[in-house]
């Protein structure tokens, strides 16, 4: 198994929640302090290379208009990454291509970083969440299909090596493709992509790019999983799924006592519990396919309508839940072991390990609580190239 | 009133039709056509109603080229050809007057008359302000307020919907957000063509339309030549829904002056 520190740069200096509608979108730029923001880039960085020294790589992430994660440009952060680290893959996860208007441009982008960190660079895709939409004036009808359009583009632009290409496609067209420099790794980076639902996991794994979910728990991971395996063998792939194809992402905070590490567990809670949105911004006409709407009205009309997105959640239930994996180094091993078999084994594990206040110290503490207690265990328990997937008899010991 | 689906190309689309006067098209809001609206029964008793559900709404299939204004207007004319109508009275409202507005400037001369009730469709404002409030950054109540005169009349009752009429309420909105994103509510070009208008043009606003002000339909109608405004008052953005015989009266009076 492959572990990952995940910071999202999170500005958390900010009034209380009841003073603003939305964390997201429509806060206030002047409520940021760039000189506080300077202090916190220098911090996350500095994270980052500690995540490295102690064996683990590096992933970030991008939002826009957002105090949950200042990081609206994550390649020139990754480019700074790329200078000051050597060894730690680099994983963007990940471009948001339905929202960027030059397709090619991202991949001039990917190829610069992927030559400076000298073939360490893991390039992820995202769809985005509904609150990017607004921020990037983007249509959100059809958002699916321009996002797997740009990524195709992207692979021409990288392993067309032989002088001008064209491409014109339902929604981009271009010209003289023939980009400079071309990506260090041959015929091209890694390339990721995320999603949160199981139809979208089936094309990830037709096209065999590696399938990364955030925080769908014990619930919703195992269908996705399923799902991206079945795409992977419907497309020819071969029966094998191997494990490091698959990745998940939690919140996760290690410390040598429960007391600890249930002090910061509460802490990385703010990934949630912070993530106060205004209605209207979740679910923009066309995001969600048609009968998800369906369903959402019907939820509605039996008097549920929008939950207050994780304004019950404890670091408790979280890790009931499967979204945290907190505790003691045998605590954490146990937790993300039985997640594991549950949902029929995964290869990277993407660790939330830093929001809101959780300070400097405490978060360099939990980086290196998991990386020497918990992460040699891991890499020795769950091998790379395991063969991912539920056994009948595995589904009968869970009761499923 | 009769309900038929159409073949016009790749596209299936629904048409509504009742009245046996002369033949008026007309073109429904982003919030779809509703038969049963008292308006439409009205206008019938006057003359020949056609009116479609645009591609991508109610039950008009959306073939993936299509993805703007324009390309409806297209599918309009083939309408009109394939319904035999040389000539047409033109009524829309809202997106529905955009349509209208595009179809008037490529045939002029197959446009007897033209109302256009609270239209969107040209930018005539500064950059820095929007013309039309931005639908997609707003709450419903807020959007309620701004369309209704009374916001009460806006509330759907979710507990009596069917599936399916959920599944067209969810259906309007994902295509209204398709064709009106970018440029917002409006086609940059459309302003320069309006002057080729030869037909009389009726403005009709709803005196309480938070969505498209009176300052915004002054500067379109100057566009046209020999335009006229009228307002219709207790009314907001949809006023043949909330003041149908005003309505009525209103575009009888227009299509009957000169006949």
């Amino acid at each position: 198994m492959r572990a990952w520190h995940f910071s999202e740069n999170a500005y958390p200096f900010l009034p209380p929640a009841e003073e603003y509608d939305s964390i997201r979108v429509t806060l206030p730029n002047r409520l940021y302090d760039p000189r506080k923001g300077a202090a916190l880039y220098d911090r996350f960085l500095t994270e980052w290379q500690i995540a490295e020294e102690e064996g683990v790589n590096i992933m970030l992430n991008e939002h826009h208009q957002s105090a949950t994660c200042v990081d609206p440009a994550a390649p020139l952060v990754l480019a700074a990454l790329a200078r000051l680290t050597h060894k730690a893959r680099l994983l963007i996860l990940g471009n948001p291509i339905a929202n960027r208007r030059q397709p090619v441009r991202v991949a001039e982008e990917m190829a610069l970083i992927d030559v400076l960190s000298k073939g360490r660079l893991e390039a992820g895709f995202v769809r985005g969440v509904p609150t990017e939409i607004l921020p990037a004036n983007s249509n959100p009808v059809r958002m699916n299909e321009r996002h797997w359009e740009a990524l195709d583009l992207i692979v021409q632009a990288w392993t067309s090596n032989d002088g001008p290409t064209s491409f014109e496609g339902r929604f981009f067209h271009h010209r003289n493709i023939n980009i400079w420099p071309r990506p260090y790794q041959s015929p091209h980076p890694p390339i990721w992509v995320s999603t949160t639902s199981a139809g979208g996991a089936g094309q990830v794994g037709a096209h065999g790019y590696i399938q990364a979910t955030f925080l769908t728990g014990f619930k919703g991971t195992p269908a996705i999983y399923d799902s991206y395996r079945k795409g992977w063998r419907q497309a020819g792939k071969g029966n094998d799924v191997a494990v490091n194809r698959l990745a998940y992402a939690a919140m996760v905070y290690v410390a040598d006592s429960d007391a600890k590490a249930r002090a910061g567990a509460e802490k990385l809670l703010w990934y949630i519990t912070a993530n106060k949105v205004s209605p209207w911004f979740r679910n923009p006409p066309g995001y969600s396919p048609i009968a998800a709407n369906v369903q959402m009205m019907l939820g509605d009309a039996a008097g549920g309508g929008f939950g207050n997105f994780g304004g019950n959640l404890t670091v408790d239930s979280a890790v009931a839940n499967g979204t945290m994996f907190y505790g003691t180094p045998d605590r954490v091993f146990e937790q993300i072991k039985a997640f594991y078999h549950h949902v029929g084994g995964f290869g990277n594990l993407l660790l939330m390990g830093q929001a809101g206040h959780l300070d400097h110290d405490d978060t360099v503490a939990g980086i290196r609580a998991f990386a020497r207690e918990v992460y040699p265990r891991l890499q020795a328990e769950f091998p790379d190239d395991a063969v991912s997937g539920r056994s009948e008899a595995a589904d009968a010991v869970a009761g499923r | 009133m009769k309900h038929d689906m159409l073949k016009l190309g790749e596209i299936e689309l629904e048409l509504h039709e009742s009245g046996d006067g002369l033949p008026l098209l007309f073109f429904h809001s982003g919030q779809g056509f509703a038969p049963e609206d008292p308006f439409v029964a009205m206008l019938a008793q006057r003359y020949r109603v056609i009116a479609p559900s645009h591609p991508g709404f109610g039950h008009s299939s959306l073939p993936d080229w299509v993805d703007s204004i324009d390309d409806i207007a297209h599918v309009y004319l083939e309408l009109m050809d394939r319904l035999d109508l040389p000539r047409a009275k033109l009524v829309g409202c809202s997106i529905g007057g955009w349509i209208a507005a595009e179809i008037a400037t490529k045939v002029p001369e197959r446009i007897e008359k033209l109302a256009l009730v609270g239209p969107v469709g040209v930018k005539t404002g500064g950059v820095k302000q929007l013309d039309i409030p931005d639908i997609f950054a707003i709450s419903q109540d807020e959007m309620n307020r701004l369309r209704f005169h009374d916001p009460a009349k806006a509330k759907i009752d979710l507990t009596k919907l069917t599936e399916e009429e959920m599944r067209v309420i969810a259906r309007n909105s994902e295509t209204l957000a398709l064709l009106v994103w970018e440029p917002y509510m409006h086609n940059p070009k459309l302003k320069h063509r309006l002057h080729r208008l030869t037909m009389p043009v009726l403005f009709i606003r709803g005196a309480s339309d938070g969505i498209v002000s009176a300052p915004y339909l002054d500067r379109y109608a100057a566009l046209i030549p020999g335009a006229r405004i009228e307002t219709i008052p207790a009314a907001g953005h949809l006023p043949h829904v909330e003041q149908p015989e005003a309505f009525v009266a209103k575009l009888a009076a227009f299509f009957e002056q000169g006949a």
